[in-house]
């Protein structure tokens, strides 16, 4: 147990979201046992049992704050953590259920519930960094399994997380992947959203729906256009943008650029 | 007056955020109730306005466990209202990738969140100290389901692979043939899963279930079949509503399932095995029997060797589909969208998975909505937790509050998904 004491300690958090990007860690099959032997699983409800206790090294956090408990239980987190690094769409720009923020959230709630009286949401979904300090943000819905192995060991290491911040375009082209859009003609977000992933979707014939949200300097007002002259027209335009990071500035602009 | 107060507020190895009270006084149950503080995400309101073909993807994000029931659900769903059938190598596509997400989903909480309880520890990486074998057999076992995602679907968690009418693109024979020695190890693997697991104590409860499962001609479920119980109810999908309500309770803002007769029921993979237990493959069939089970069983604990068996199923199915594949000409059929009404049920690792969409002429969802297996399970868990505290007051808190616990993992609740649809309890206190 002397060993123990010395281990960073480890906190997965979970504010709303799907499960998804904490589940990458533990889809880490090769590397799980070895994570766990150099860190110690302090807090992991998904996992283990074991209460919140002391201070943690280093936390992750998934989902989004869509209620008022959990603007107040963020803070908290924050106060516990040493360092604190946001996993995936819904924590980094809002999540899926971001999209209430362009609507009217008690109509949804009608929609949903009987009773919505009963219920405790914001009328709005936001990131994480809209209310603490957050050391280091993984982009993706849900983020890749290496990028979140290397965010542990370079957190071990005592060094920065080194993340690609170009496009997936770049990535398609490292993969030697035929471009959707110039060969088919299908509209693809690869040009304006962050690489990561591996350029999946174009290596299945598809075109990128910008899952892992905006890069650094998105030229999506040039994407856009070129959308256009797709045949997409402003509603499958803002409905493109308007998905998993919704909430990332660069895509609400486009979702909200109509008939320019 | 003694009063005693079995709770739990933040339910360990579940997937989502949830908590139970359980309210004893003088000796009797007085209350079960299983809360869930999950924050909603209100994706039937935020479908509403989007397209039929983007509905896969986003319906993918209810949870990350089992993209692929909500994917499946959706699609058939769409498919059932614009008139569309999907077979041939891409109907046994489907099966596979539904195989890849039953053996991630089954290993997962079979090994990590399961087996924990039964063996004493308080989580899979305590328990891989003294169990490091099976534990290394558990994680590689899921990694083959996860490798069989990513091969059809692209990545294991949200696949980008599955459109209305197919997928985007078909795998090529010689990929598929690429993971059959993984599936063939983890035939085996899941082989001893079983005899694992089957040698586990398990409380002796037995309950009287009414059972709910899709079932099918021929195959044991994934995406087609009639919805059919163990009291005589059988129907097709699109009857689902007349059949089925959910009540909303007085004293909170649950939404249980229920059959319109008033029995709660259960379902999941206890029901789709006892009615469907000759549909398995023999293999399956001669492991269970092995196993020690019958062709029902009705002991929720046994539930983990009932995994095991599909788990086993499934990688035997995965090699059928493989050897017998034959790359289809096209990777999905043409839809044309058209106003109407569409039903889909699918079997979800934790069991039958509801949707009905309203669509207008362009295929625009008008009304979605969806019935998750945890929130049909809901109404059982709460009878089993006041059922078994019943039966064990003798034990001292401690041990009560994690058997209880235990019986609720039995269920292998999925939170994440069932948020949309359950009680709502905002008081963290
Ligand atoms: S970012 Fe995507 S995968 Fe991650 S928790 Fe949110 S919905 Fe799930
Ligand atoms: S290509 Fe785009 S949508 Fe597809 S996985 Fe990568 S980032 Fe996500």
């Amino acid at each position: 147990m002397a060993a123990k004491i010395n281990k960073p300690r480890l906190a997965v958090w979970k504010f709303a979201s799907c499960d998804g990007c904490q589940l990458s860690l533990l889809d880490c099959e090769d590397e799980l046992l070895a994570v766990a032997g150099a860190l110690d699983i302090a807090y992991f409800p998904e996992a283990t049992r074991g209460a919140v206790k002391g201070r943690y090294d280093l936390s992750l956090v998934e989902g989004s704050i869509t209620t008022r408990a959990d603007a107040a239980r963020i803070l908290e987190v924050r106060q516990r953590s040493r360092a604190l690094v946001t996993i995936g769409a819904c924590a980094t720009a809002g999540g899926i259920q971001a999209l209430r923020n362009f609507a009217d959230v008690r109509e949804f709630m009608s929609v949903v519930y009987a009773r919505p009286e009963f219920i405790d949401a914001l009328a709005t979904s936001t990131p994480i960094a809209d209310h603490v300090h957050v050391d280091f943000e993984l982009r993706g819905c849900p983020i890749s399994k290496r990028q979140l192995i290397e965010v542990i060991s370079s957190y071990l290491a005592g060094r920065r997380p080194v993340t690609p911040g170009h496009s997936v375009c770049v990535e398609c082209k490292l993969a030697s992947n035929v471009c959707v859009t110039v060969a088919h003609g299908t509209p693809c977000l690869g040009p304006v959203t962050q690489a990561g992933c591996g350029a999946i979707c174009p290596a299945y014939n598809r075109g990128c729906y910008g899952c892992y949200g905006p890069m650094e300097t998105p030229n999506a007002t040039s994407l856009t256009d070129r959308l256009r002259q797709l045949g997409m027209d402003d509603s499958a335009i803002q409905r493109i943008y308007r998905s998993f990071n919704a909430e990332a500035p660069a895509f609400r602009n486009q979702g909200q650029r109509r008939g320019s | 007056m003694a009063r005693r107060t079995i709770k739990v507020d933040y339910l360990a190895r579940v997937e989502g955020e949830g908590a139970f009270k359980v309210v004893v006084r003088d000796g009797v149950v007085r209350s079960a109730e299983l809360n869930i503080f999950e924050p909603p995400r209100f994706f039937e309101a935020l479908l509403r306005g989007r397209s039929h073909d983007e509905a896969p993807d986003i319906n993918a994000r209810i949870c990350g466990i089992c993209p692929v029931a909500y994917q499946m659900s959706t699609v058939h769903a769409m498919e059932d209202a614009f008139g569309v059938t999907v077979d041939g190598p891409l109907r046994e596509l489907r099966r596979l990738l539904y195989c890849g997400e039953w053996i991630e989903s089954h290993a997962l909480h079979i090994y990590m969140l399961h087996a924990p309880d039964f063996l004493g520890y308080d989580g899979v990486i305590d328990m891989a100290r003294d169990h490091g074998h099976a534990v290394r057999r558990g994680l590689a076992l899921k990694k083959v389901g996860n490798e069989l995602l990513s091969l059809i679907g692209g990545r294991e968690i949200h696949p980008i692979n599955v459109r209305v009418g197919g997928f985007y693109r078909a795998p090529r024979r010689r990929e598929l043939e690429g993971i059959e020695e993984q599936l063939m190890w983890a035939r085996d693997a899941a082989l001893e899963t079983v005899k694992w697991v089957a040698g586990f104590d398990f409380p002796p409860r037995e309950r009287d279930y009414t059972f709910v499962a899709l079932r099918h001609p021929h195959e044991y479920p994934f995406n087609e079949g009639r919805i059919v119980s163990n009291r005589g109810l059988d129907i097709p999908v699109s009857q689902y509503d007349q059949h089925f309500e959910e009540l909303h309770v007085e004293r909170s803002t649950a939404l249980h399932s229920r059959l319109r007769s008033g029995e709660s029921y259960l379902v999941g993979p206890l029901a789709r095995y006892a009615l469907n237990f000759d549909r398995l493959s023999p293999l399956a069939q001669e492991a269970a029997h092995e196993a020690g089970l019958e062709s029902i069983c009705t002991n929720p604990y046994q539930s983990i060797i009932v995994r095991a068996v599909e788990v086993l199923y499934a990688c035997d199915e995965a090699l059928r589909i493989i050897d017998a594949y034959v790359e289809p000409e096209r990777a999905a059929v043409t839809v044309t969208a058209r106003a109407a009404k569409g039903f889909g049920a699918t079997e979800a690792p934790r069991g039958l998975l509801y949707h009905r969409y309203v669509l207008a002429e362009d295929g625009t969802i008008a009304e979605a909505s969806i019935v998750p297996p945890t929130s049909q399970n809901q109404a059982s868990i709460e009878d089993d937790l006041a059922s078994f505290v019943g039966g064990y007051l003798d034990l001292d808190d401690e041990t009560l509050q994690h058997r209880c616990e235990q019986t609720v993992r039995n269920y292998d609740p999925c939170i994440s998904c069932a948020t949309h649809f359950l009680r709502m309890n905002i008081d963290r206190s």
